[in-house]
């Protein structure tokens, strides 16, 4: 088999998977999860071999395994699909892969796989507990299975269908199509637990407000395919001719040029898709979700497709930029993602729940990624992307394992709190000790803990570009941002491992099953090693040991291979600043929560602080600017007055005069004068008739009379004609 | 096998008669037996279609399988039949969506025989207007099919509701519904009637093929109007004809009434194929017949297809009815084919024309898969709790998931979701007309924006809601023949979705031939 031929096949398994569980297996758990886990492996196997492949081939960028097939015919000519691996997607292909076979490993202990059905469970309502008894004859409460298990695992598979799908295209349209797949995944995922009103409410939030970026997307794509004829990343952003084209070409729509227009436009589908500001409300809201979802949507795949899709179409944006010189579309990105990202991170700061200060600090890392794309750090951008999927889908995964052993906790004591909230938490480390060192790990990374983790070198990166090109702005705003970070996150891993528990039900916490704990492990290993391919090469001393191998291999993706930025300690420091001071203080301010006391940071900030836990209100202004106005426009303006007063009024109307002009004709017309006239003639032929009757007699006798009296009177009125007239 | 390739439109065209004569003679008290003749007999004409469909040849420009014989010599009128690649698939549409409607009537208990009867005129008037190629022929047929439908709708409708008209009198909804219906067509109709009597006497033939060569060049002036006037005034008379019945906007609201009102099956085609019907007469006739006006005027047919658009989607976002809301959503996505046809009519001749038209196409039939499993749908839950209103549902996912699934399935079919079949229609619309009528395509992304709207709130509504109680125990789960039903439609919606070279190949050819 051909390397792209695999390629081909490699989003399909979970597809089938997805087909075969909704189908077939859907009644048998366990069948429906080894399916499901089962194609995870084998796309994990297929990409890896890929990935492998990719590595060990010269020039992948100039020459990437591409492979076409006309999809249908437009005119003339066909619209082409397909796939392509170049060193961008190659590296996506890696963590995805690897995300998501942790994710599905993952889902099937999260879901409670092997326990009993529960007492009261119902389909559409996270599984509560269920009654066994041990051979003493007591009974217990124990956690009870998914009652949704088979469906979960089939979505997710169809999701994973998605998100390889996104990745191995070479088509902007097929992308599309990964995409939108993955919107309704998340939505049906979101929503999983439809039962409650709050995961009704986000998966609809989530669906349309993405829909907001994709329907702009679509117009990018149309403009795109318009503009140069074809959707394939290989015709376009490898083509200088179609570049210069398209970048010399103006709009005349913000003195845009067709390239910017267009890059703004499929930007805009990033920022719904990865959540960046304004559009930034469904993310924290999709937390509603199980958690794995939370990993598989909003760490490690979906909301990665939008940094992905924007790294893809860099050379579009950055199509016209001379000498360091931003292109407007370039600097409209920076500025969103810089924004966002310090945006984001205030708001973590005041989050209790342990699953929103995480979604938080995704939008706000996507924003790291978004200020790199927009300064034109292609590779540090596209190393964050990769980075920040192993950490955050470790950090999310782990969250949820600490939420497994809150609930078991809750079930034992039968205390009625809410096991997501961290100042219910405290002292897991020596319940959870796996899952405590992993979530550190991964908390580290986050916050770029320096030399060690990933995320160091990675952020460490950004950092650098800004500085090196000279964007102080950006520089700034994200060295501040990462203080935040590293603070935010301590406070949420101090919050939770250290000190003492804070509830019983942290007390009797426990670890929760190899399923849960192994992806853990594995991903935490991946979120040090994996920053290790990405060393500058003038590092002080650790440069050089290893290659920077990060910088070769993407950075060979565009035709005109990005340079490095010269190192200097000034960013260096900064990093190593802010990530350590950011910890430190963090770890100081919450090392010493009593039960019941109310955040530090509360009596700090004020009202601030309220401001920054509502997330600056943003639900609330745009159910009132948008939400509520747009259900009123189309309630009662389009249905009730337009179509109702308006429209039929006038056809109600119409249909009133007609009748009354029938009404008319009837009355005034056909009444009196037509039928007048024919009554009035039959009346007189009546009368006629009776007075003529009278000669009726039925005698023959005065008939004869009267014929030879007519007849003679006749004779006479003749003879007198003929004879006297002629 | 030879006479029937050579009598294969009429043998399609007719064998609804046929049937019906057969239903005629059957005795009412069966009726069981009248059920299942109908269905068996509705399924000929799908098999002679895919005959014709399979013996089709799409690369040859022009019109196949044509017959014709003289019916009116005096004024010219001929039964002139014939296909090209856009009424093949939609006679392929009809073909299989009144197999579809009949078995889906199965519920229907009253006057069964009349109900099949008139289904299958139903299916007669429809097929005519898709295979006609005389004028005179093409206007008999359509106001042929609007009878049998009138009827539907008057005497199998919904028995609830009444509405309140001029002067405070009340009557019933499907009454009120049916008229509207009936002369909202009618009032088109009228305008059709005289443009063909104007072409007919102008031009000397009622042959489409003749037509098309020479109407275009005709110069000579009718009782000394010019012949630009005529030509005019024509144009306009076809455009109203077929806006009302695709519908455009404002000429729309015969639709959610209709739609709301009619039985199940009528509903399924009526938004299937009767909608059709409009759009293939812009295809058909004003476009090719009024190149220059078409272009003139194309501007202002955009505009009403946007409004539709945005309008649709706002009007159908706002129902608390089902079934309304569902119909609102046609109101929504013809306007795309709208949109289509006048990008196509503004560029024609380029390959944006192409596109759009190809599209316009593939939306017209994607359409009538959709919006025909959607109205289903709709049937299918309104036959157990008897009510339509979003707010008495909830909840209904674990009580029957495998409804659910297919309502989600079918939802997003609707929707446009990538790697189902409106997707793809509706994309080579947006691309076609972006660089056409760029304005008005970014604003039509409104319209695709609420359309997620709408299509959201049905589905959380009906499924996910809070539970009703109410229906608990009482809900049955889709059954055997519903199933039979809805799984043609959606497999078709996704094998359109994921390859649809298989019938975008033959509206291409079609389209690069005709226009």
């Amino acid at each position: 088999m051909t390397i792209e031929t695999l390629i081909w096949l490699i989003p399909l398994p979970p597809l089938l998977a997805f087909f075969i569980i909704i189908l077939i297996t859907n009644r048998n758990k366990g069948l429906s999860h080894t399916i499901s886990v089962g194609s995870a492996v084998l796309s994990w196997i297929g990409s890896m071999v890929v990935v492998w492949a990719a590595i060990n081939s010269e020039h992948l960028g100039l020459h990437p395994f591409t492979s076409y097939l006309p999809w249908f015919p437009t005119g003339d000519n066909w619209f082409v699909i397909g796939v392509q691996i170049d060193p961008l997607s190659a590296g996506t292909l890696f963590f995805v892969a690897w995300t998501i076979l942790m994710i599905f490993i993952y889902s099937v202990g999260y879901h409670n796989f092997g326990q009993p059905n529960g007492d009261h469970d119902r389909a559409g309502l996270p599984p509560d507990w269920a009654t066994v008894s041990d051979v003493h004859g007591h009974s217990h409460k124990v956690p009870s299975i998914e009652p949704m298990y088979s469906r979960f695992f089939a979505f997710i598979g169809l999701f994973a269908f998605g998100m390889y799908l996104l990745v191995v295209t070479g088509n902007l349209l097929i992308l599309f199509v990964g995409w939108e797949i993955m919107g309704l995944c998340s939505y049906l995922l979101i929503g999983f637990w439809y039962g409650k009103p709050s995961a009704r409410a986000a998966m609809i939030k989530a669906f349309m407000t993405t829909r907001v970026g994709d329907v702009f997307m679509l117009l990018g794509i149309a403009y795109l395919y318009t503009a140069t004829g074809t959707l394939n990343y290989r015709e376009i952003f490898y083509n200088e001719e179609v570049l210069h084209q398209l970048a010399t070409t103006a709009t005349g729509i913000f003195g845009l040029s067709v390239a910017g227009l267009i890059g703004l436009l499929l930007f805009i589908g990033a920022v719904g898709k990865s959540a960046q500001w304004p559009l930034h409300v469904w993310l924290p809201d999709a937390m509603e979700g199980p958690t794995p979802v939370s990993a598989m949507i909003h760490a490690a795949t979906m909301v990665s497709a939008g940094v992905y899709m924007t790294i893809r179409i860099f050379p579009l944006l950055s199509a016209g930029a001379e000498h360091g010189q931003l292109t407007p579309t370039m600097t409209v990105i920076a500025f969103i993602g810089t924004f966002t990202a310090i945006f984001a991170a205030t708001i973590a700061i005041a989050q209790n729940d342990i699953k929103r200060v995480l979604a938080y600090s995704t939008i706000s890392q996507l924003g790291f990624m978004f200020a790199a794309i927009g300064i034109g750090a292609y590779v540090a951008a596209a190393f964050h992307l990769i980075m920040h999927a192993f950490f955050k889908a470790l950090l999310f995964l782990g969250s949820g394992s600490v939420i497994h052993g809150m609930e078991h906790g809750v079930l034992h004591t039968g205390e009625h709190i809410d096991s997501q909230d961290m100042f219910n938490m405290g002292g897991l480390r020596k319940k959870m000790p796996i899952t405590f060192w992993t979530f550190l790990i991964g908390g580290l990374a986050l916050a770029g803990f320096p030399i060690l983790t990933a995320g160091f070198w990675s952020k460490d990166e950004i950092f650098a570009d800004a500085f090196g090109h000279n964007h102080w702005a950006v520089f700034i705003t994200l060295a501040f941002a990462a203080l935040l970070t590293a603070y935010y996150t301590m406070r949420q891993i101090t919050l939770t491992f250290l000190g003492k528990p804070r509830t019983h039900a942290a007390e009797h916490a426990h670890e929760s099953k190899w399923t849960m704990t192994l992806p853990l492990v594995v991903l935490a290993v991946l979120s040090v090693i994996a920053g290790w391919v990405g060393i500058p090469e003038d590092f002080p001393a650790l440069g050089g040991t290893i290659p920077n191998f990060m910088h070769e291999f993407v950075g060979e993706t565009l035709l005109e291979h990005p340079e490095m930025v010269v190192f200097s300690y000034i960013p260096l420091l900064t990093s190593l600043v802010v990530s350590l001071g950011g910890l430190t203080l963090g770890w100081l301010v919450y090392r010493d929560i009593k039960v019941g006391a109310f955040d530090p940071a509360q009596k700090a900030l004020g009202p601030l602080y309220t401001v920054l836990k509502k997330g600056y209100y943003f639900d609330e202004l745009y159910d009132f600017l948008f939400v509520r106005p747009s259900y009123w426009l189309a309630r009662n303006f389009a249905y009730l007055w337009m179509d109702h007063k308006v429209i039929d009024g006038i056809i109600n109307g119409v249909g009133h005069i007609a009748g009354l002009i029938g009404d008319f004709l009837r009355n005034f017309i056909d009444k009196p004068i037509i039928n007048g006239f024919g009554d009035w003639v039959g009346e007189t032929t009546k009368k006629l008739g009776f007075l003529f009757r009278s000669i009726q007699t039925g005698r023959v006798q005065q008939y004869m009379i009267i014929a030879l009296v007519s007849m003679m009177a006749f004779s006479a009125i003749f003879y007198y004609l003929l004879v006297f007239t002629r | 096998m030879d006479f029937i390739l050579n009598h294969l439109l009429t043998l399609i065209l007719f064998f609804p008669v046929l049937a019906a004569l057969i239903l005629f003679i059957l005795p009412s008290e069966l009726k069981i037996l009248q059920r299942w003749t109908a269905f068996v007999l509705s399924i000929i004409p799908l098999i002679l279609s895919l005959v014709l469909w399979f013996n089709f040849k799409s690369g040859e420009p022009g019109f196949q399988f044509q017959e014709i014989y003289t019916w009116y010599s005096p004024i010219n009128a001929s039964y002139h039949v014939g296909v090209d690649g856009i009424s093949l698939i939609l006679v392929l549409l009809t073909t299989l969506l009144t197999p579809l409607a009949i078995l889906t009537s199965f519920t229907i208990t009253d006057r069964i025989k009349a109900y099949m009867i008139l289904f299958f005129l139903l299916e007669l008037g429809m097929l005519g207007v898709f295979m006609t190629l005389d004028l005179l022929l093409f206007f008999v047929f359509w106001e042929f099919g609007l009878v049998p439908m009138y009827f539907l709708i008057n005497q199998w409708g919904s028995e609830k509701g009444e509405r309140e008209i001029w002067g405070g009198r009340r009557i019933k909804s499907r009454t009120y519904a049916s008229y509207k219906f009936i002369l909202f067509t009618m009032t088109g109709s009228l305008g059709l009637l005289l443009a063909i009597q104007l072409i007919g006497v102008t031009a000397g033939t009622f042959d489409l093929v003749l037509l098309t060569e020479r109407w275009v060049s005709l110069d000579t002036s009718l009782f000394n109007i010019p012949v630009h006037t005529v030509k005019t005034i024509a144009f306009w008379a076809f455009v109203i004809a077929f806006a009302v019945k695709v519908p455009v906007w404002p000429f729309h609201t015969w639709l959610p009434d209709a739609h709301t009102e009619a039985p199940t099956a009528g509903s399924m085609i009526l938004a299937g194929v009767l909608l059709k019907l409009g759009a293939y007469g812009f295809l058909r006739l004003v476009l090719p017949l009024y190149p220059q006006e078409s272009k003139y005027f194309a501007g202002a047919l955009a505009f009403l297809a946007v409004v539709s658009i945005i309008h649709g989607a706002l009007a159908a976002y706002g129902q608390t009815d089902f079934k309304r809301l569902v119909a609102y959503s046609s109101v929504n996505h013809m306007g795309f084919v709208v949109l289509g046809i006048a990008a196509a009519a503004f560029a024609v001749g380029t390959q944006n024309a192409t596109i759009a038209l190809e599209g316009v196409v593939l939306q017209m039939f994607n359409h009538g898969l959709s919006a025909a499993g959607m109205f289903f749908l709709v049937g299918v839950i309104y036959d157990r709790t008897h009510t339509r209103d979003l707010s008495e549902f909830g909840g209904f996912f674990p009580l029957i998931p495998v409804y659910g699934g297919i309502l989600i399935f079918t939802s997003m079919a609707s929707l446009g979701l990538p790697g189902l079949n409106g997707f793809i229609s509706e994309f080579l619309v947006v691309r076609g007309a972006w660089p056409v009528f760029t304005i008005y395509t970014a604003l039509a992304m409104i319209g695709l924006f609420f359309t997620g709207a709408y299509i959201l709130k049905g589905i959380k509504m009906t499924l996910h809601g809070p539970l009703n109680t109410r229906w608990v125990g009482r809900l049955t789960e889709i059954n055997g023949r519903e199933l039979l039903v809805i799984i043609p439609l959606m497999i078709l919606m996704l094998w359109i979705g994921v390859w649809p070279a298989w019938i975008l190949g033959v509206i291409n050819k079609a389209v690069m031939t005709l226009y």
